[in-house]
């Protein structure tokens, strides 16, 4: 844990953008303190807390993350939302009730949005995990990351990855024909399925915001979704 | 996407403030970290080997707890620690009872911490605390809010140091003597925050120097205020203390003030020294631990002539509150001065319940409190015969009847009509007269108002790095409020710099000192600090500093606030549909028109109106912690019994605001934009589903049960 009591605010990285000032700027304090802190997250390997302890419970499993293999030790009853947070460093998902209750952990899975928090890490053997941070393979911001910060879709940003994963969930499965409960009953069954506003309401409406920025994250989704618009699938 | 307006009224000349930054919609500083996950929550931030805590509590509403087995928890592979009152180090201070953890058997509500059990991993812990074995001496108890409670009684004040009760002119001759009078009880019900983001905590004590020092990545509205009550109880020097929060998911007064886990893990942490203690409440123990907006049993009654001129108002309110620390919300407070009434008066009465202790919500006190009074005046309006608008603007008073002050800038008039006339207002038809298929389709209307704040003592730095670029710090907090954003805004200006020239850093008590993010007063007071150090830096070193040249400096001293009363309004009308065969309530439409200020960033100021009404919508329709009294807990302890709005539940809600700045209350001209939007919004839709529906819903929520009939 970086940083104690009483010491400079550059000890834990405010200070970082500032300290950085003189010697090549960075234009950003939060994108630096991104930058540091996930290099750090690497090195460290982060939370080691399973490593004491429960042999007997223990099962190792390979998974990809965000484009890269990795190799991870959990105690049996760990939630694959925990094993990449606690685990893994991966804290793009967020932990809003552990109980499905939320949306705010939704990752995608083999690419269909999954809450990760009912999930067990143990059953993830071998599958491809997306979160909000590996959405954009080249570190930009998705289309649908792009949205939401120009509609203000956002206020706190802890619903907000898992939004986004749903969002981008939510694309797919109408141009792959998934029919809503508002879905009209006369669009042909596999065909894809234009996303209206109560399309779009309906489909996300597993996830909170307790923020109350509904009316942006339609928004967002609306002007992605017309930036693309459904094919119908194969 | 200027906004920088004519002030309506003017104070002193248009400060340093206005710039290219301010009144512009800025994108959001942080949003590209938030949308990719990347903003370390405080549970997220690195820490070596943490050890993980899992809460004890108590399963009784009182008593005392009688025996603790702990072996077998102490005895599972990976448990570091078991802590109760029974090895729980000392604290310093026990004045305040929501602090005082682990320091006597006694239980004074279901749910309290009892203990806690720390271990290598979430899971162990978990499983540990399972197997912690605690009896209890159960007492009899008492959760239940009535009217008639014999041990009601009145507090010393009520919150943000209110008095208690006011009488104001001889009301009961008033209504006595008035051509109509409604004469109602509304009740609004107990609530919970439920930001997304759970309280959580890593804490890590260390040893090693001379004195000790306790590190907490907390997520908090206040880093300076976790500290010092930290320290404070404890016994630490408060700069042995530091507290970090860069990043907040969501506090709604929940966040505002420490609560109990904070006490505890320090208690934790104190206990394995050197080693990082991470504790998250799950969301079923928020319910029980991060305070909660207290039921209120309002009555109100109000005399009008025939006009509908206001002759006496009289607003009484009953809340709980814990048997181990006071809270008084301020429910009746804004009756005090939203109307124009010759004879006022107001009062709070508490009872002491064993329950959890209540807390800030999101406009404590006005949320409650205007639901009561403008329910009671879309009342009156009916009784009257006259149009809801209407009579708010016959009874619109030209200075603050409760001090005489003149206002700072009072626009509810003109929020009013720009609303009326936005939503279509002259398209609503007698109550029960429209009708759409299966729906009955109705039009409410209700006022808005919250105070404008502003708290002393918050104190900015600005430090010039070289190469053009400006440090400016303070210790302040963005829980989804924007501040990143619209500080540097005011930064930027207040400098003469372009915003990528300006590095804010907030959220860290090794920063300047500032005050809470709450009261919607965060603009107001850290901006206005932000603004004067500028001011200083400037005049102290030039347009062209060394770098390394620092100021740091608390805002300007502003007399003429005292002078003024200073208030903001809104105007909040509603379109529902109620379904005619299950009473399923339907919101289509919302429109809000605000008058607060100066709106520093309209992008971000936006979403904030946008979520307060959300908010609003929330309490009429959805939100109510219902009590089992016969055990004293929350039944619908989660996510999925206890309703927020979802997606689908908000449809379209139009927002705008009057081009303004006040400069009377501070230089940079705000008023504050974080609470307002839910205050009303649900005597709006009570009115709205009256209009629809013939029927009064005076009992917060307005769930379908209440509507079939
Ligand atoms: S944390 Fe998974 S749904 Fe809430
Ligand atoms: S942005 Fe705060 S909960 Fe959605």
């Amino acid at each position: 844990m970086p940083g104690s009591a009483g010491r400079d605010a550059s000890a834990y990285g405010v200070g970082v953008a500032f300290a950085r000032c003189d010697d090549g700027y960075t234009p950003d304090v939060h994108e630096a303190a991104e930058t540091r802190e996930t290099r750090e997250a690497g090195e460290a390997g982060v939370a080691s807390g399973a490593t004491e302890a429960m042999e007997a419970t223990e099962a190792k499993l390979t998974l990809t993350v965000d484009g890269s293999a990795r190799t991870v030790t959990v105690d049996t009853r760990t939630s694959l939302l925990d094993a990449l947070r606690e685990r893994l460093g991966v804290t793009s998902p967020k932990k809003g009730c552990d109980h499905g209750q939320c949306g705010a952990c939704t990752v995608l899975l083999d690419g269909r949005r999954t809450l990760s928090c009912l999930s067990l890490a143990v059953a993830q053997q071998g599958r491809d995990v997306v979160t909000a941070s590996g959405l954009d393979d080249s570190g930009d911001l998705h289309p649908m990351q792009e949205a939401f910060v120009e509609h203000d879709a956002l206020q706190c940003g802890y619903c907000t990855p898992g939004q986004i994963c749903s969002a981008v969930g939510v694309l797919e499965e109408a141009a792959a024909g998934h029919p809503s409960l508002v879905t009209d009953p006369d669009v042909p069954a596999g065909s894809a399925v234009p996303l209206t506003d109560d399309e779009i309401r309906e489909r996300m409406s597993g996830n909170l915001c307790r923020c109350g920025a509904y009316v942006d994250i339609v928004a967002a989704i609306r002007d992605v979704a017309a930036q693309r618009p459904p094919v119908p699938s194969r | 996407m200027t906004l920088t307006g004519t002030p309506p009224a003017v104070g002193t000349a248009v400060g340093p403030a206005v710039g290219p930054a301010v009144g512009r919609g800025v994108r959001r500083l942080d949003g590209r970290v938030k949308v990719r996950g990347m903003a370390r929550y405080a549970f997220e931030q690195l820490a070596e080997s943490p050890a993980y805590l899992h809460l004890l509590q108590s399963t009784v509403a009182r008593g005392r707890v009688s025996d603790v087995d702990a072996s077998e928890a102490e005895a599972l592979e990976g448990v570091l620690l078991v802590l109760t009152h029974l090895n729980s180090p000392k604290l310093a201070d026990t004045s305040d009872g929501e602090y005082t953890v682990l320091q006597s058997p006694g239980v004074a509500f279901r749910g309290q911490i009892v203990g806690c059990v720390v271990a290598t991993s979430p899971e162990v812990a978990r499983h540990g605390a399972e197997l912690v074995r605690i009896r209890y001496d159960e007492h009899p108890h008492d959760t239940r809010l009535r009217e008639d409670d014999p041990d009601l009684y009145a507090p010393d004040e009520v919150n943000a140091s209110f008095p208690t009760d006011t009488d104001e002119g001889p009301v009961e001759e008033a209504l006595r003597s008035s051509a109509v009078v409604v004469d109602q009880r509304y009740s609004t019900p107990m609530e919970h925050n439920n930001p997304m983001e759970p309280h959580s905590c890593i804490a890590t004590w260390d040893e090693s120097q001379e004195r000790p020092t306790l590190t907490v990545y907390d997520s908090t509205q206040g880093a300076h205020g976790v500290a010092s009550t930290l320290a404070k109880v404890l016994g630490l020097a408060q700069q042995d203390v530091r507290v970090i929060s860069p990043y907040v998911g969501g506090g709604f007064g929940s966040k505002g003030l420490p609560h109990a886990h904070n006490v505890l893990v320090a208690l934790a942490a104190r206990t394995l020294p050197g080693r990082p203690v991470k504790l998250a409440l799950t969301r079923q123990q928020m319910f029980f631990l991060a305070g909660y907006r207290t039921p209120t049993l309002q009555r109100v009654r109000i005399g009008a002539d025939a006009d509908g001129r206001i002759t006496g108002l009289v607003h009484e309110a009953v809340e709980q509150t814990s048997r181990i620390k006071e809270f008084a919300e301020q429910t009746t407070v804004v009756s005090r001065n939203m109307y124009a009434a010759r004879a006022r008066r107001t009062s709070h009465r508490l009872a002491a319940l064993d329950v959890p202790v209540p807390s800030w919500m999101r406009a404590p006190g006005e949320a409650p409190g205007m639901y009561g009074l403008e329910h009671a005046m879309d009342e009156l309006a009916e009784a009257c015969g006259l149009d809801p608008v209407e009579l708010r603007i016959r009874n619109d008073p030209p200075a603050d009847p409760e001090t005489g002050k003149p206002w700072s800038g009072r626009h509810l008039v003109e929020c009013l009509r720009v609303g009326a006339e936005r939503f279509g207002w002259s398209r609503r038809g007698p109550t029960g007269s429209r009708r759409d298929g299966d729906w009955l389709v109705g039009f409410g209307v209700a006022s808005s108002t919250y105070p404008g704040n502003v708290m002393p003592g918050s104190v900015a730095r600005v430090r010039y790095g070289g190469r053009g670029h400006y440090a400016v710090h303070i210790g302040a907090a963005d829980i989804g409020t924007g501040s990143w954003t619209a500080l540097n805004q005011v930064a930027a200006d207040a400098l003469g710099l372009a915003m990528n020239r300006v590095h804010l850093e907030i959220g860290d008590t090794a920063l300047p000192m500032a005050t809470v993010e709450g009261g919607s007063s965060g603009m107001a007071s850290h901006g206005s600090a932000i603004l004067e150090a500028c001011r200083r830096f400037r005049e102290e070193h030039g347009e062209s500093p060394e770098p390394g040249a620092t100021t740091e400096s608390a805002a300007a001293e502003h007399p003429e606030a005292k002078e003024y009363a200073t208030h903001s309004y809104g105007a909040q009308f509603v379109e529902v549909r109620v379904d005619a065969d299950t009473g399923e309530v339907r919101v289509p439409r919302m429109v809000g028109v605000f008058s607060c200020g100066r709106i520093v960033n309209p992008r971000t100021a936006r979403s904030q109106f946008r979520g307060g009404m959300v908010w609003g919508l929330s309490m009429a329709l959805f939100e109510h912690s219902i009590v089992d009294h016969r055990f004293g807990h929350v039944m619908n302890h989660d996510l999925a019994d206890y309703h927020v709005p979802t997606n689908a539940d908000v449809v379209d809600i139009d927002v705008s605001w009057l081009d303004e700045t006040d400069l009377h209350l501070n230089p940079l001209g705000v008023r504050g934009i974080g609470e307002i939007g839910i205050t009303g919004t649900a005597a709006a839709v009570a009115s709205a589903v009256h209009n629809a529906t013939g029927i009064r819903v005076r009992d917060l929520p307005i769930t379908p049960d209440t509507l079939v009939r």
